[in-house]
């Protein structure tokens, strides 16, 4: 059984999840829909609090919404004028989108509610002490990662290299 | 009242068809970039909460959500660096406008 608390949270996280991750594709202006998308990043932090994996709801913060978004915001700012909005929607784009999100919003709902309704309600887990995840990150063993963590740092380098050429002005 | 895995599960469902919807119907590359990233987050949410739930020893989904996390900021500031070029080219950001590859 859940606290009176515990559940209160719950229910203004996710309707604040779903209501910015509406609104950030259904908004006309554009900056809008950047602000709405790093509520909606808030939101998933806060569901990875509630699940007790503090370590990746600061990543979440300190990456998607310190860094993503501003990348966002800036090049948002440099490609369009503050205050355009996009034009409006034709009705057979927005008919398409629509029967697009709502047939899988049947399906897989359905797949859902029909598979996973009984799991089992959350067992008891201590949150991950940093001295774990650090040797996981870092070894060579059964079930650790360093490899791909080298694999990631290669990839970021490129990603740098890779900005920097494209983006330079020739 | 329990709070099951399905109700994390439907909300992230929802994320993911919001996103669907809007790199449908969105024309900015930009508002496209950002459904995409909504989607992408919809995912790392599912990874979490089916580690939580069914495997709370294990860090395994975590990790992913990690990797992932650092991987679509990788691709997102690559795919803005091309975003930007090609406004610089084109002085648009539509994809309706984009349809020579070499200009």
């Amino acid at each position: 059984m859940e606290s009176v608390g515990s559940i209160i949270t719950y229910v203004i996280v996710v309707l604040a999840m779903i209501l910015f991750s509406v609104l950030a594709v259904t908004t006309r202006k554009i900056l809008r829909a950047a602000t709405y998308l790093l509520f909606t990043l808030f939101a998933a932090a806060a569901i990875y609090f509630m699940l007790d994996y503090e370590f990746l709801g600061a990543v979440q913060i300190a990456v998607y919404a310190g860094g993503i978004v501003v990348l966002f915001v800036f090049s948002i700012l440099l490609t369009s004028k503050p205050g355009d909005n996009s034009e409006k929607l034709t009705s057979k784009s927005r008919a398409l989108g629509l029967v697009a999100s709502v047939a899988m919003l049947g399906v897989a709902g359905w797949a859902l509610v029909a598979r996973c309704a009984n799991y089992a309600v959350r067992p008891a887990m201590e949150a991950p002490l940093m001295s774990d995840l650090g040797t996981t990150l870092m070894g060579t063993g059964d079930g650790q990662y360093l490899l791909p963590f080298e694999a990631v740092s290669v990839l970021l380098l490129a990603c740098i290299i890779g900005g920097v050429v494209i983006a330079r002005r020739r | 009242m329990e709070i099951t895995a399905i109700y994390y599960l439907i909300p992230s469902l929802i994320m993911f068809c919001c996103g669907v919807y809007g790199f449908i119907t969105r024309k900015n590359m930009i508002a496209m970039l950002i459904s995409l990233e909504l989607m992408l987050n919809a995912v790392d949410v599912n990874f979490v909460v089916f580690n939580r739930f069914l495997f709370p020893g294990q860090m395994e989904g975590m990790f992913f959500t990690l990797f992932a996390i650092a991987i679509a900021a990788a691709e997102t500031a690559l795919a803005i660096a091309i975003i930007i070029n090609i406004f610089r080219a084109t002085k648009n950001v539509d994809v309706r406008g984009l349809n020579e590859m070499k200009f």
